[in-house]
């Protein structure tokens, strides 16, 4: 049966997709500044993410009001408790995206010590696990949402060889040791970017079987050593 | 009810977010349309009421919550004056204004406003008559007979009740020949038939299997763009739900009035608290 309170769902569904649009945007935007040294970006990158923190705020507000006052049970109640908590993954993604266009100035002030490679291949993977985190939000789809999971590695992977390429450079070149820990702070946030996607896909795993996996070996990468 | 499939939560376009839209649905702000003033009501020599003041809005459901024998139907009853039908009653201080009427002043036509202020109750009394002549019957007292006339009364409550397409072709059965969620629809047909202002329900769903109890909500959030309802409910999540505005009543007085999203979330009283929280006691 229809319920009136239905479009309160439905609205508290289409501001979490909204956010996950943002919180990809802020990346993509996030990495073209970094790239192409584009300073009036980074700052509209920065300017923007107090849209995600509104949102999130919007979103937990709902999600209360909705269990103090609908009675949620079963799938409603996973969606509004899941909602909250990636609403809460998605701000803070925004926040990494910040983290990255704050260093924008400082790099594109002197020559990049190596040309941009490993950062966006990292960064068009953890785009892609937030993307598809979210498709399994809208299409409930357990399946797709545990491969997410085990993509994360992938990125963990990355972003240590680069740490190690980046130490080695400042122990041979110690003129780059302050670029290169530049390039080391947002390693670790495409790194902790992809760890946000991986909660979300573990919350809609959630959403759709009622499972926690989290800290199983089901998330691990299965070709992992 | 059933709850909701995945498939039912899903749906495949999504309405934009109203970004402005503040999360409790209704900012407007509605008039006063019964204004209870420092009210005292005695059964005999027993104290019911004690100095109860409440403005409730029109077109706007008002809950009133609260342990059994605080006083809810009791101040419901005065809002139609159905208590005078009782020996031992009367109000003995205090005022009920509706829309600016002091509906106790002795030239206030009793029947008049019993038009005006429509009841349902808790067990569903359709008249043992048939479902068309259940919701005429108002009418017909008032003087309406012309068929044409009382057939569009009968299918707009029908409709206005949410009971129409279980009913339209069976009209003529008994009334009790309807199951118990239909019979309370239809009492509110009833009660809506003769076109009043205010709708006071006393526990319309307790009766009600969960299903039905679901039907009447949605037609009470439905009723109240039209008219002001007072409902008297032992369900929490009912109130929660179907309520804009919630009372919550201890042993005759009014102990917290406010939104009812602040009486759920935070209400400022610790009894309230307790209450709302199935605590109490
Ligand atoms: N007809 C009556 N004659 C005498 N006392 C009455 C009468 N009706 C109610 N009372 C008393 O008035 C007080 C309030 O009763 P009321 O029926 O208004 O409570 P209530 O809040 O509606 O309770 P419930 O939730 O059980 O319906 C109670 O103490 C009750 O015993
Ligand atoms: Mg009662």
């Amino acid at each position: 049966m229809k319920r009136f309170f239905d479009t309160e769902l439905e609205t508290f569904r289409s501001n979490l997709v909204m956010m996950g649009e943002i919180a990809v945007r802020q990346v993509r935007d996030a990495m073209k500044a970094l790239i192409e040294s584009d300073l009036s970006l980074a700052d509209q990158v920065a300017a923007a993410d107090d849209e995600l923190d509104q949102l999130e705020i919007k979103i937990d507000e709902e999600a209360i009001r909705y269990m103090s006052l609908r009675s949620p049970v079963a799938t409603e109640l996973r969606l509004v408790v899941v909602g909250m908590k990636a609403s809460h993954d998605l701000e803070r993604v925004g926040d990494e995206a910040t983290n990255i266009v704050r260093r924008v100035a400082r790099l594109s002030a002197e020559p990049p010590i190596k040309p941009y490679v490993d950062l966006p291949r990292m960064a068009t993977i953890a785009i892609q696990m937030l993307r598809d985190a979210m498709d399994c939000f809208l299409q409930i789809d357990a399946e797709k949402a545990l491969l997410i999971c085990q993509r994360d590695k992938e990125v963990d992977d990355l972003n240590r060889q680069l740490y190690r390429e980046l130490s080695s450079y400042m122990i041979e070149r110690p003129e780059t040791t302050s670029r290169a820990l530049e390039l080391m702070f947002i390693s670790k946030s495409i790194e902790r970017i992809a760890d946000h996607a991986t909660n979300i896909a573990e919350e809609m795993i959630y959403l759709a079987k009622g499972e926690d996996v989290r800290h199983t070996e089901q998330t691990r990468n299965p070709d992992a050593g | 009810m059933s709850a909701h499939t995945l498939m039912e939560i899903t749906p495949t376009t999504f309405a934009p977010p109203i970004a402005d839209k503040p999360a409790q649905a209704d900012s407007e702000v509605h008039q006063t349309l019964i204004d209870i003033a420092n009210l005292d009501f005695f059964y005999g020599e027993t104290k019911a009421l004690h100095d109860i003041s409440l403005k409730i809005p029109e077109k706007e459901v008002t809950a009133f919550i609260g342990p059994s024998g605080c006083g809810k139907s009791t101040l419901l009853r005065c809002l139609n004056r159905m208590n005078d039908l009782i020996d031992i009653a009367r109000v003995d201080r205090g005022t009920i204004r509706i829309r600016d009427i002091d509906i106790y002043q002795p030239d206030v036509d009793v029947i008049e406003l019993r038009k005006r202020v429509g009841m349902v109750f808790q067990k569903s009394n359709p008249f043992p008559k048939s479902i068309y002549e259940n919701i005429t019957y108002g009418l017909r007292l008032q003087g309406v007979s012309a068929k044409s006339r009382l057939d569009e009364v009968v299918e707009r409550s029908l409709r206005g009740a949410a009971l129409w397409d279980e009913v339209k072709d069976r009209l003529h059965e008994s009334g009790l020949s309807l199951s118990g969620g239909q019979q309370q629809r239809l009492c509110i047909a009833r009660a809506i038939a003769v076109e009043p202002e205010i709708i006071l329900m006393d526990e319309p769903c307790s009766a009600l299997d969960p299903i039905a109890t679901a039907r009447v909500e949605e037609l009470i959030h439905e009723l109240k763009s039209k008219y002001t309802i007072v409902i008297v409910t032992h369900n929490m999540q009912q109130a929660a739900r179907c309520s804009d505005r919630t009372a919550f009543f201890y042993l005759g007085r009014l102990v917290e009035y406010a939104d009812t999203q602040t009486i759920f979330m935070k209400p400022s009283d610790a009894q309230t608290e307790a209450y709302v929280s199935g605590r109490f006691g």
